[in-house]
């Protein structure tokens, strides 16, 4: 990003304009001054502001002319979204699959498209077989528990090798909403939807093996949700007695059916 | 001619877990493996004993006091750790950083990508049971630790990158000592290649062993030396030149049978393009400023923004949410690259022997608090 920010165009026009009135004015105040010496008029007050504008409108016109400062030295810009509706990427994912895009935007490069979650095993399909997102790169979510249209978004991160071009897929899902599972697109969604099961709670139907898999079998909660704790939970109920249930931990292990002797 | 008394012996599958205490697993995980006499059937690798919630840790911290904390999930390359988190802040906040920043940056990186696959060499040799080259790889390795030691005090966590630059600027005599370190590198790399490259029993067991077809790795998510081994050319710093990597004249090595062995030659050779980039960058060195003019406190806008960097071990990632004027990541997820390379591990070995394990788990070059963050 080299914003080299070119200024406004009506800086240049001003700092040359602005003081030509204001020198002539300044032109007659000693004589003026003379006339009426204790009191300091408003020509003077005029005539000292004109000098000091026109010092500063030289000093800005040296610098227009001085060399433009590098990136690193000028304020930083932060990136802005841009609506990208009509990006051929986007384009092209709404007329190969119906009602597929809700949004799009792009923002610091990254392009963004909404899509809905009823369609998202469709939706990849396509992208991997018509439009050559051959590598999920990510595959991850966020939590918004205020939102009203439904509590996740889940965030697949896609790339291409032909041109090396990026696609980032959003679908809103509610808490108690289950949506499908990409493994079957992508064989590498495996582990990144159990790990989004297991710190969510977000499930993924269709999954060939959906367990937890940072935290341990049977653990109650799912850690990345903004409603559980930073300093964790007690195994027992004696920190959240409110949120948690007594053990807090595993649940009782189902009855095993008695183990066979012998060999098969 | 079926027996009626059924079979001679009792065809049963073994099942064992391999780890999670087990020096060969290079940390803490754990594999459960069917076998069948020696032959694995079924290899099924079970993780999470290192988590430690690092990325709920991040949504609670401001920005700069992120940086710290990755350099503990890839503890043997924390510099690469600390670029990525801050590339991908540089990128959500359109800052610039100066060159002579840039080029400090790739220096210290390439010295920890270094150090790092000396670590990989030395382990996956000693698992496969050669002893020697660790010795040679450590004594090696000091030498970068020492210099990382002298350039901001820390051998192993860093924490030697901010947000818009680098918060040292190089002590007195430290680019000739590491200019001394590079030249005499190539010659050590032959030295540990005169032990291993054309040794029969290192070829017996690595040649044809976890071979990946390069769709396979496309597939399995691969990044980094393994889906370069897998034969296709593709790293970040080519493809989405960081920093200044843009500027510099390097090689990306790929392999050809896309088996252990060539992943091993694809990560010498990456070492002597290692050190090639920090020569280059030794004699490129500006002069300059250290950081952009950045504000004191940062404020991001609302948005999603991911960064990635080739780190030793794959891409890796940061994945940044923020919220309108936050001083804390909404959400930062990390994406590992040994995490997602480990998934390929059970169609890697299954069918092969049990010792192969360690061959391949070797070859992936995990580590462990990366994957479980």
């Amino acid at each position: 990003m080299t914003d080299e920010t070119p200024k406004p165009p009506e800086d240049a026009p001003v700092a040359d304009e602005n003081p030509k009135p204001e020198t002539g004015a300044a032109a007659d105040a000693p004589e003026m001054a003379a006339e009426a010496k204790p009191k300091p008029t408003d020509e003077e007050k005029a005539a000292k502001i004109a000098a000091a504008k026109a010092k500063a409108a030289a000093k800005k016109a040296a610098e227009d002319d001085a060399p433009p400062k590098p990136p690193w030295e000028e304020k930083p810009v932060p990136p802005e979204r841009i609506d990208s509706a009509d990006d051929p990427e986007v384009v092209a994912l709404a007329e190969g699959v119906d009602d597929a895009v809700l949004a799009a935007e792009r923002f610091a490069g990254d392009l963004t498209v909404t899509v809905p979650a009823a369609k998202i095993v469709d939706i990849c399909n396509f992208l991997k077989s018509e439009r050559g997102y051959s590598f999920l790169v990510d595959l991850t979510a966020v939590d918004w528990p205020e939102r009203e249209e439904g509590r996740f978004d889940v965030v697949y991160w896609m790339h291409r090798f032909e041109d090396e071009h990026r696609l980032r897929l959003v679908t809103v899902v509610a808490e108690d909403q289950v949506i499908e599972s990409v493994a079957g697109v992508w064989k590498v969604a495996d582990w990144m939807e159990r790990e989004v099961f297991d710190l969510y709670g977000i499930v993924f139907a269709n999954h060939p093996n959906l367990e937890r898999i940072l935290t341990w079998e049977g653990f109650n909660g799912h850690p990345l949700r903004k409603d559980f704790p930073v300093e964790g939970i007690d195994t027992g109920a004696a920190i959240y007695p409110d949120s948690f249930p007594e053990g807090g931990g595993p649940p009782p292990p189902p009855e095993k059916k008695p183990a066979k002797g012998g060999t098969k | 001619m079926s027996d009626p008394k059924g079979p001679l012996f009792d065809i049963e599958e073994m099942e064992i877990n391999f780890g999670p205490q087990h020096p060969a697993t290079h940390g803490v995980l754990r594999v459960k493996v069917k076998l069948d006499g020696e032959k694995i059937v079924e290899a099924k690798p079970i993780i999470g004993y290192l988590h430690r919630g690092t990325e709920k840790l991040f949504e609670t911290m401001d920005f700069p006091q992120c940086i710290p904390h990755t350099d503990r999930m890839d503890y043997v390359a924390a510099a690469t750790n600390n670029q990525g988190f801050c590339v991908t802040m540089e990128k959500l906040l359109g800052i610039t950083i100066p060159p002579r920043a840039a080029y400090i940056r790739m220096i210290l990186a390439e010295l920890q990508r270094l150090a790092s696959h000396l670590v990989w060499f030395a382990t996956h040799a000693i698992d496969i049971g050669a002893i020697t080259p660790f010795f040679y790889n450590f004594r090696d390795r000091d030498e970068i630790l020492d210099l990382f030691e002298e350039y901001c005090g820390a051998r192993l966590t860093l924490n030697t990158m901010k947000i818009g630059g680098v918060p040292y600027s190089l002590p007195d005599g430290w680019v000739d000592r590491c200019r001394a370190l590079a030249d005499a590198f190539p010659a050590k790399i032959d030295e540990y290649e005169t032990l291993l490259t054309d040794n029969r029993i290192w070829k017996n067991r690595t040649i044809g062993i976890g071979v990946v077809s390069p769709e396979e790795a496309i597939e399995w998510g691969l990044t980094g030396p393994p889906l370069r081994g897998s034969g296709i050319k593709w790293d970040i710093r080519k493809v989405f030149p960081y920093d200044r990597y843009d500027e510099i004249d390097f090689e990306v090595p790929i392999g050809v049978n896309c088996d252990t062995y060539d992943r091993y030659l694809v990560r010498v050779e990456e070492m002597r393009q290692s050190v090639r980039i920090i020569q280059q960058c030794l004699d490129k060195l500006p002069e300059g400023p250290i950081m952009a003019r950045a504000p004191k406190v940062l404020r991001a806008k609302e948005g999603m923004v991911y960064g990635s960097v080739e780190a030793p071990k794959g891409e890796l990632g940061y994945f940044m949410v923020t919220t309108e004027k936050s001083t804390k990541p909404y959400k930062c997820r990390v994406r590992p690259p040994s995490f997602i390379n480990l998934q390929a591990l059970p169609a890697m070995v299954e069918g092969h022997l049990v010792a192969d394990l360690v061959a391949v788990i070797g070859t992936l070059d995990i580590v462990l608090g990366e994957i479980d963050r």
